[in-house]
C-alpha cells in the first residue's frame, strides 16, 4: 500500500510544487484552528464573560500600545481579534462546506442526468441553468433572503440565517457542477464501457452512478475546491452587505463590515486583519485548485 | 545517403532512464524506401523522431551517430536543425486531418513551406506547387489549390500532405503509418505515389508501419524492431521471404493471409491453458446453455440519421446510414462484415444490440422476433443472450472498477450467480479460460496490455452465458502478435460453445479467417454475399474483387 502511495502521480507532483505545499498548509492551519477554536481561542467573543472592556482597541503587539497575548489587537468591546477571526472563520467554513455539498449534489444529479438522458430534458435543465447564470449571484441571495423574510415568522428568522445564506449560495453555484458534469458524462457515454452497460440492460441510475460518475470525478474534484472559494467570498460579500449574518455571530464578512466603522478613526487593524485572513484562505484553497487542475489534466503540464 | 549508426534515445524518468531505442543502425539510399516495422513499444516512431530532431523532452539522444549526406544531424545547432526541417527531411502523418491547418487555403500553406526555405518570389512558389499538385495526381490543380482542407476526401488530403512533404525538395522524407487511417483503395493509390516519388524523383523514404503487408508491397529494404532493437535487416524480399530471426518468422506467422484459410495461428506462448479453472468455465458454460445454437436474422433494416441542419426552419436533411439491409447469421456459425470506414457496419451491430432503432425492418433472435431500439425491455432475455466485444479495449472496460467487480457484473445482473463467492471464483475461473492469470481479479484496467485487456472483454461476454457474440472490429486495435492470440481465442470458444458470431472487420485477411459466411457492405447497402471461401475464390461483385485486389499481402 505505502509502495502505491508513494508511485503516485498526484503524490509526486504534490511534493514537487512548492505553491501547493504552501497553500496546503495554510489552508490546513486555517481549518484547523477554525475547527478547534473553542479550545485554543483566547476569549469567546458570544461569552461576554470572557472578554473585558478594559483590553478594548488595542493595537497589534508590534505597535506602541499593543501587549500579550494579544498579538493582533483587540476590538472597541475588548474581543481578541484572533479569536474572533477563528470564530468567524469557523461559521463561513461551515456555511461554505454546506453550501459547496448542496451544490455538489444538486449539480452533479442534474448535469448527470441531463447528459445521460438528453434531448428535451437536458434542454430544460441547462436553460434554467442559464437562467441562473444570468442572475449575479448576490441577487439570487438577495431574493432567497427577501422570501425567507416574508415568509418566515420574525422570531424564528434569526436562526433560520444560515440556512437561507448557506441555500442561496448552493444555489448560485449548482450551475458550475451541472455544466461540467453534463459535458464529462456526454464524452464518457460514446465510451463502449457505457455501451456496453446499456446493452445489458442495466438500470439507468446504476450506468449513471457506479458507471459514470466514478470516471468523471476528476474535473468535479476541481470544481468543488474552487467552489469552496467562491462560496466563502460569496458568504464574506453578503455578511459584508449586510443581508448575511447579523453582528451577534459574526463570519469573516461581518467583522470586515464592522472594521470598516473604525478604519478612518485610525484602528486599522480591526478591518485589515480579517480582510488579509480572508485572502489568505481564498487564495491558499484557489492555489490547491489549480494543482488538481494540473493534476486531472495531463495536457497543462 | 541518410546513415544512423548506435544511435539510442534516453527517455529520463523519476523511475530511472528508459531507452526507448538501442543501438539502432540503418542506412537509406536515395531512391530507396526503407521500412520499419515492428509491433507499438518497438521504437518506430522513436527513429523517425530522432531523425528530424523532434524528440518529445526529456526524450535525448544519449549517443549514437546520424549523418544526412555529409551533414552530422547530431551537431546542429537548433537553428540549423530548424533550417534542414522541411529543406533536406520532411515528415508525413498518420492523419491527414490534422495535419493540415483547416483555416488556410492548400495555396497558403504550399507557398508557405516553399518560401520558408527557398529565396524565390510568390508566383514562382505558386508555379512549383501547382506543378507538385499535379504530379501528385490532383486534377486541375491550378483551381483546386485555392481549397480548404477539408473540401478534399481523405485520400486527396494525404496526397496534400505528402505534396506540402516533397514541395521543398528534400533528400529523406519520414512517412510515420502514412495510410493507416486510409481505406485499401485509397491507401493502394497512395502507397502507388510513394513509389513513384521514389523512383522519378530519387527521394528516400523512412516507411513506419506495423502493417507487413504495406512493407511487402512497396518497401525495397526493411528493418524489424522489436523493443528498441534491430532484430533483422535487409532486402524486403529477402526478410520477408526467408526470417532468419525467430521473432521475423513468428511476426510473419502471426499475419492473417488473405489467400488461404488457416484453422489456428502459430503464436509462441499461446500454449493452450488447460488449468482446473478453465475447466470449471467450460463446464459452467456448457451446464447452463439450453438448447441449439441461435441464429439471427436482419430482415429489410433501414435506419437514418439526422444529417446538418441546413435552414433554421427545415428539419434537417436525413442521412441514410442503412437501405434496406438483410441478411441472417446461422446458428452456431460465424458470419463476417465487411466493408470500408462509412459502409454502415458498426451500425448494425448497434441496431442489433439494441442501442439504434431502425426507421423499418424486423430483427429475429432464433425465430422469436427481437424488438429494436428502446422498444426492447431491459429485462428482455436477449439482453443476456446478445453480447458483444468492441474494438478499442481501452475504453470498453470502466476504469474505476476492478476486474473483478467487471466480471462478477453480467452474474449479477442477469442472476446467474446469487452467491458473491461464487460470482468472484467463476469470474477467477473464466479468467483462466481466455488465458489470463487468476490473480488480474483484484487489478484495474490501466495495469493490463490491449491484448489482455481484450481478453478480459471477450471473459465478461462470456460470463452472461450469450449464444450470440458481436465482434466489433475486435482486433484492429491489436498489434498482429496479439490479434494472432485473440483470433485463436475466439474460434475456439466460438467452436467449442456453438455461438453464433457476426464479425465485423474492415480486414479481409482477418474475416477469411473467422467467418463461415460473408457480408459485404458499401454506403450502407449489401453488394455481396455468400460462403466466405466462395466468395474470395469468385467475387460475384466488382466491388468485392476490387477490395481483394487492393489489400496489401505479404506474399512470397
Amino acid at each position: 500500500m505505502w509502495a502505491f502511495i508513494k508511485r503516485s502521480e498526484p503524490l509526486w507532483l504534490f511534493v514537487h510544487s512548492p505553491a501547493a505545499i504552501i497553500a496546503a498548509i495554510l489552508a490546513l492551519t486555517i481549518i484547523c484552528g477554525a475547527a478547534f477554536a473553542p479550545w485554543i481561542a483566547l476569549n469567546n467573543p458570544y461569552d461576554l464573560a470572557s472578554f473585558s472592556l478594559m483590553d478594548g482597541l488595542l493595537p497589534p503587539v508590534w505597535q506602541e500600545g499593543g501587549r500579550a497575548p494579544f498579538w493582533l489587537g483587540t476590538d472597541d468591546q475588548g474581543r481578541d481579534m484572533i479569536s474572533s477571526i477563528l470564530y468567524g472563520a469557523r461559521l463561513s467554513l461551515m456555511i461554505g462546506l454546506a453550501a459547496m455539498a448542496i451544490a455538489t449534489v444538486l449539480g452533479v444529479g442534474l448535469g448527470l442526468a441531463a447528459g445521460y438522458i438528453g434531448g428535451r430534458f437536458d434542454a430544460v435543465v441547462m436553460r434554467i441553468a442559464d437562467v441562473q447564470l444570468a442572475l449575479p449571484a448576490i441577487l439570487t441571495a438577495l431574493l432567497i433572503d427577501g422570501i425567507a423574510r416574508g415568509v418566515l415568522p420574525t422570531d424564528v428568522q434569526q436562526e433560520f440565517r444560515v440556512v437561507v445564506l448557506t441555500l442561496a449560495i448552493a444555489l448560485s453555484l449548482w450551475v458550475n457542477f451541472a455544466r461540467t458534469a453534463r459535458a464529462s458524462t456526454f464524452v464518457e457515454m460514446n465510451k463502449d464501457y457505457v455501451q456496453a452497460a446499456m446493452i445489458q440492460g442495466q438500470h439507468p441510475l446504476r450506468v449513471m452512478f457506479i458507471h459514470i460518475l466514478p470516471n468523471i470525478l476528476g474535473p468535479l474534484l476541481v470544481i468543488m475546491t474552487v467552489d469552496l472559494a467562491s462560496a466563502i467570498l460569496l458568504e464574506a460579500t453578503l455578511s459584508f452587505l449586510g443581508i448575511g449574518l447579523p453582528a451577534d455571530s459574526p463570519s469573516l464578512g461581518t467583522l470586515i463590515r464592522i472594521g470598516m466603522q473604525f478604519l478612518l478613526s485610525g484602528e486599522w487593524w480591526i478591518l485589515w486583519v480579517p480582510s488579509i485572513f480572508l485572502v489568505l484562505l481564498v487564495v491558499s484553497i484557489n492555489i490547491l485548485g489549480d494543482f488538481l487542475r494540473d493534476v486531472f489534466n495531463p495536457r497543462l503540464r | 545517403m541518410l546513415a544512423v549508426e548506435d544511435l539510442t534515445v534516453a527517455f529520463p524518468s523519476r523511475f530511472g532512464i528508459f531507452r526507448a531505442i538501442e543501438d539502432i543502425t540503418l542506412a537509406i539510399a536515395p531512391g530507396e524506401i526503407h521500412g520499419l516495422v515492428g509491433e507499438s513499444g518497438a521504437g518506430k516512431s522513436t527513429i523517425g523522431a530522432a531523425i528530424i530532431g523532434l524528440l518529445q523532452p526529456p526524450g535525448h539522444v544519449e549517443r549514437g551517430a546520424m549523418r544526412l549526406g555529409e551533414t552530422d544531424l547530431r551537431a546542429l545547432t537548433p537553428n540549423q536543425a530548424h533550417e534542414i526541417r522541411g529543406k533536406r527531411i520532411s515528415m508525413i502523418f498518420q492523419d491527414p486531418q490534422t495535419s493540415l491547418n483547416p483555416l488556410m487555403t492548400i495555396e497558403d500553406q504550399l507557398i508557405e513551406t516553399i518560401l520558408a526555405h527557398e529565396d524565390i518570389t510568390a508566383d514562382a512558389a505558386r508555379d512549383r506547387a501547382v506543378g507538385i499538385l499535379e504530379e501528385i495526381g490532383i486534377r486541375d490543380a491550378r483551381t483546386r489549390i485555392r481549397a480548404y482542407p477539408h473540401q478534399f476526401s481523405g485520400g486527396m488530403r494525404q496526397r496534400v500532405v505528402i505534396a506540402l512533404a516533397i514541395c521543398t525538395n528534400p533528400e529523406l522524407v519520414i512517412a510515420d503509418e502514412p495510410t493507416t487511417a486510409l481505406d485499401v483503395a485509397v491507401q493502394s493509390q497512395v502507397l502507388d505515389l510513394i513509389r513513384r516519388l521514389a523512383d522519378d524523383r530519387g527521394i528516400g523514404f523512412l516507411l513506419i508501419t506495423h502493417d507487413i503487408g504495406v512493407i511487402a508491397r512497396i518497401t525495397d529494404r526493411v528493418t524489424v524492431l522489436r523493443a528498441g532493437a534491430v532484430m533483422e535487416t535487409g532486402e524486403t524480399a529477402a526478410v520477408l521471404g526467408r526470417p532468419a530471426h525467430d521473432y521475423t518468422r513468428a511476426l510473419m506467422a502471426a499475419v492473417p493471409p488473405l489467400d488461404r484459410r488457416v484453422e489456428r495461428f502459430l503464436v509462441p506462448g499461446d500454449s493452450a491453458r488447460g488449468g482446473a479453472a478453465s475447466e470449471t468455465a467450460a463446464r459452467w458454460l456448457l451446464d447452463g446453455d439450453a438448447g441449439p445454437p441461435l441464429g439471427l436474422s436482419v430482415e429489410e433494416v433501414s435506419v437514418q440519421f439526422a444529417g446538418p441542419r441546413t435552414s433554421f426552419l427545415k428539419k434537417p436533411d436525413v442521412f441514410q446510414a442503412l437501405d434496406r439491409v438483410s441478411f441472417a447469421v446461422a446458428p452456431g456459425k460465424v458470419t463476417g462484415l465487411v466493408g470500408e470506414s462509412g459502409s454502415g457496419k458498426s451500425t448494425i451491430a448497434k441496431v442489433i444490440a439494441g442501442l439504434v432503432r431502425p426507421v423499418s425492418g424486423r430483427l429475429a433472435l432464433g425465430g422469436e422476433p427481437l424488438p429494436e431500439g428502446r422498444a426492447r425491455p431491459r429485462r428482455h432475455p436477449s439482453r443476456r443472450l446478445i453480447q458483444m466485444i468492441f474494438q478499442d479495449p481501452f475504453s470498453s472496460l470502466n476504469a474505476r472498477h476492478r476486474i473483478g467487480d467487471i466480471l462478477a457484473e453480467p452474474l449479477w445482473l442477469y442472476g446467474l450467480e446469487p452467491r458473491a463467492e461464487k460470482r468472484r471464483a467463476l469470474a477467477a475461473a473464466m479468467l483462466d479460460l481466455v488465458g489470463m492469470e487468476p490473480d488480474a481479479i483484484d487489478k484495474y484496467p490501466h495495469q493490463f496490455s490491449g491484448g489482455q485487456r481484450q481478453r478480459i472483454a471477450v471473459a465478461r461476454a462470456l460470463l452472461a452465458r450469450p449464444r450470440f457474440l458481436i465482434c466489433d472490429e475486435p482486433t484492429s486495435a491489436l498489434d498482429v502478435s496479439i490479434q494472432a492470440q485473440v483470433l485463436n481465442l475466439l474460434k475456439d470458444l466460438q467452436a467449442r460453445f456453438g455461438l453464433s458470431m457476426l464479425f465485423i472487420t474492415h480486414n479481409l485477411a482477418v474475416v477469411r479467417q473467422m467467418a463461415d459466411d460473408l457480408v459485404v457492405m458499401r454506403q450502407g447497402r449489401i453488394v455481396d454475399g455468400g460462403e466466405t471461401e466462395r466468395l474470395f475464390r469468385d467475387p460475384a461483385s466488382d466491388y468485392t474483387r476490387e477490395l481483394i485486389e487492393l489489400t496489401p499481402v505479404a506474399r512470397f
